[in-house]
């Protein structure tokens, strides 16, 4: 960089800079308020999930009742509860209970002062809107929670998941490490294999697999969820190498020379200088796991006490259709856990994913 | 390539080790690393070359699982079965036609999306990446629930918005004209991979070229066309190929929609729910190891078939 140019020329420059950083802020607020509208369009579905989930079923049913949930306000009078009504008076607008409708008139009573006694208004009742207060219900938990069974359905997803996750960050950390660091006879042309396999499509193997399983007696276990991830994956296999290749050599070396072997340079020198690329292969598999439906499906459709949150959730759908506040207030407890471990490790997860987008 | 150094000498080939002493090592080295790579190998041949040889196999049976003993050849049957089966030829025409809209559908989406988190006028980049790749955490499952509310013709928030603007909204997903623009509008919500690599793709285009432009004289429009496409035409290119795979495999929300039956009207009857519904429900097994052949194949030949296509619009760098 040189010098500024010359003092003289400076006034002028200030000035305009100060424009630029006028239209500047314009355009940082424009574009920002864009994508803010459109995340929230995007996100709507949320916002509907947690409405839906906090409603009163009566609510539902209710032509005239808000999208937030709320409750219609009542006023006990006599041993009796009679619905609010904003009602406009002379007086400007009151919250009366309304005691006994007519059709041209009413007959309301001042939650307020109740010692007033009735109150006759004229008009149509029918026209007045009806006061609500924001009430959240949390019954719609409490009967999705019993009725999927979920804490039994979350346990198996955490089994299945957490040691399915298990054995692929081993056999990819250990597949990797041979694939990084190891010369061997055809070792691309295994590589290459390897990577062919990722563009294979589950279903061509799906059907044999199951029938070994069958024989096996695995199908109604969880065992065809789990052993084979015990055999790595590409994927995982892919990124780790990629990553593995990016530490130096000269560290093994070292390690090499002071007398370390294979296992002690892996677990010494390799694992902790990847670990940002072993975080993320295990979120990204945990995360694929727990969100699994083809397979478990197949594997355990017989046995609901066995499944996971995937396939519960899904058999619930089928059988309450008609009880959104429901089905919404499992979802919600269905995507919970995956989506709390997301904001949490959110950052390593990003480089991980943007590590594989890079390398492709 | 030429083993010419800088210097115009020819590099001095690496002196081999004597045999003997190293070579031993060099087989230990190579034992080593086959120890280390054995899961991938024993997984593969276990999961994978096995199991897609016995398909292949059982692609010429009447393979069914609970009639293990009575399995027979039946030659090229249920590939000529194949070519009379209505459902098959639906559920084909199901998955092409949706392909055909989601699929462009979602990449814009995603690369507009990605612009807009990588554009330097955008105040707090990170949190809007992390909200627009945030619904890809949700299970599938659980995001079809929320989709099957919001579409509800009802009492869902879709219809009640468009009543605002006086539009009665159908009844999303039982009617066959708008089932599958409601899968696409559920689609969107699953762009968070694809943003992340073409965002990834983006920031791997050099400033100096986005500068030469400005010099140039060209617009937003002009540089978008001109420098950021070209540039990014191989992570556009990764993307299509992973969406159409992707397409070609749909099943969960098809499965949740429907209840497995791919209705309406076998309107979300998609390749991969016809698939399960003859293995797994019906237990034709042979004709659904043929099915699944013929999924290979369509996916080899459409990845084939951009990859020859590729070379007249993917830039893949400065002559090397």
């Amino acid at each position: 960089m040189t010098a500024p140019t010359s003092a003289l020329t400076r006034p002028r420059a200030t000035g305009s800079a100060l424009r630029r950083q006028t239209r500047r802020f314009a355009a940082v607020s424009g574009v920002t308020l864009f994508a803010i509208v459109l995340v929230s369009a995007f996100l709507m579905p949320l916002a509907y999930m947690t409405a839906t989930a906090f409603k009163e079923h009566e609510q539902l049913a209710d032509q005239n009742a808000p999208l937030f949930p709320a409750r219609p306000a009542t006023f006990e009078y006599e041993g009796e509860a009679y619905p609010i009504y904003a009602v406009p008076t002379e007086a400007g607008i009151r919250e009366w209970a309304l005691i006994e409708p007519h059709r041209e008139d009413a007959i309301f009573i001042d939650p307020a002062n109740p010692e007033a006694g009735p109150i006759e208004w004229v008009g149509r009742w029918r026209t007045l809107e009806q006061v609500r207060h924001v009430e959240l219900t949390f019954e719609n938990f409490a009967s999705a929670w019993e009725r999927i069974e979920f804490p039994r359905l979350f346990l198996n997803t955490i089994i299945i998941a957490g040691l399915s996750t298990f054995g692929a960050v081993v056999s990819a950390i250990c597949v990797a490490y041979g694939f990084s660091r190891f010369r061997f006879p055809g070792r691309n042309g295994l590589f290459l294999v390897m990577l062919a396999t990722i563009v294979l499509p589950f279903q061509v193997t799906l059907i044999p697999s199951y029938a070994v399983y069958l024989q096996l007696g695995w199908v109604g276990t969880w065992l065809p969820l789990i052993v084979p991830h015990f055999f790595s994956n590409a994927y995982n296999v892919f990124l780790l190498r990629q990553y593995f290749l990016t530490i130096p050599r000269e560290l093994d070396e070292a390690a090499m020379i002071d007398g370390a072997g294979p296992l002690r340079i892996l677990r010494s020198i390799i694992i902790p200088q990847a670990i940002p690329a072993i975080v993320a292969v295990a979120l990204f598999h945990f995360f694929w796991a727990w969100n699994d439906y083809f397979l478990p499906l197949v594997y355990l459709q017989s046995e609901p006490d066995l499944q996971p949150l995937s396939v519960g959730l899904g058999r619930f759908t089928a059988l309450y259709a008609g009880d959104p506040p429901t089905l919404q207030a499992a979802a919600i407890l269905a995507m919970a856990l995956p989506v709390i471990v997301f904001f949490l490790a959110q950052r390593a997860f990003m480089r991980g994913v943007v590590f594989v987008g890079v390398e492709k | 390539m030429t083993a010419i150094s800088e210097s115009g000498t020819p590099r001095a080939v690496a002196a081999r080790p004597p045999s003997g002493r190293f070579s031993s090592l060099e087989t230990r080295e190579a034992l080593t690393g086959l120890v280390f790579i054995s899961p991938w190998i024993v997984g593969f041949v276990l999961f994978s070359a096995l199991p897609m040889l016995a398909s292949l196999v059982l692609s010429f049976t009447d393979f069914d699982p609970r009639a293990v003993d009575e399995i027979h050849f039946i030659g090229l049957d249920n590939y000529v079965q194949m070519l009379h089966d209505p459902i098959l030829i639906q559920s084909l025409g199901v998955t092409v036609r949706f392909a055909l809209l989601v699929v462009p559908t979602t990449l814009a989406f995603a690369l507009g999306v990605a612009l807009l988190v990588n554009s330097t006028l955008l105040a707090g980049r990170n949190v809007f990446r992390t909200l627009f790749y945030m619904p890809m955490q949700i299970p599938i499952v659980a995001s079809t629930v929320i989709w099957i509310g919001v579409l509800n013709a009802g009492n869902g928030w879709l219809n009640q918005g468009l009543a605002v603007f006086g539009i009665q909204g159908p009844d999303w997903l039982n009617s066959t004209t708008w089932v599958h623009p409601a899968l696409v509008l559920m689609g969107l919500w699953g762009i968070g991979n694809m943003m992340l690599i073409f965002l990834a793709g983006l920031q791997s285009v050099p400033t100096e070229l986005y500068d030469a432009a400005r010099v140039d004289g060209a617009g937003r429009w002009g540089t978008f066309r001109n420098v950021t496409l070209p540039l990014i035409s191989p992570v556009l290119f990764y993307n299509l190929i992973i969406a159409l795979i992707a397409t070609f495999q749909y099943f969960t929300q098809a499965y949740v929609i429907s209840n497995g039956r791919g209705d309406p009207a076998r309107e979300t009857l998609f390749f991969n729910l016809n698939l399960f519904r003859e293995g797994f429900a019906f237990f034709h097994m042979g004709y659904a190891s043929a099915l699944a052949w013929l999924l290979f194949v369509i996916v080899l030949a459409l990845t084939f078939v951009l990859f020859r296509t590729a070379g007249s619009w993917v830039y893949s760098g400065a002559d090397r």
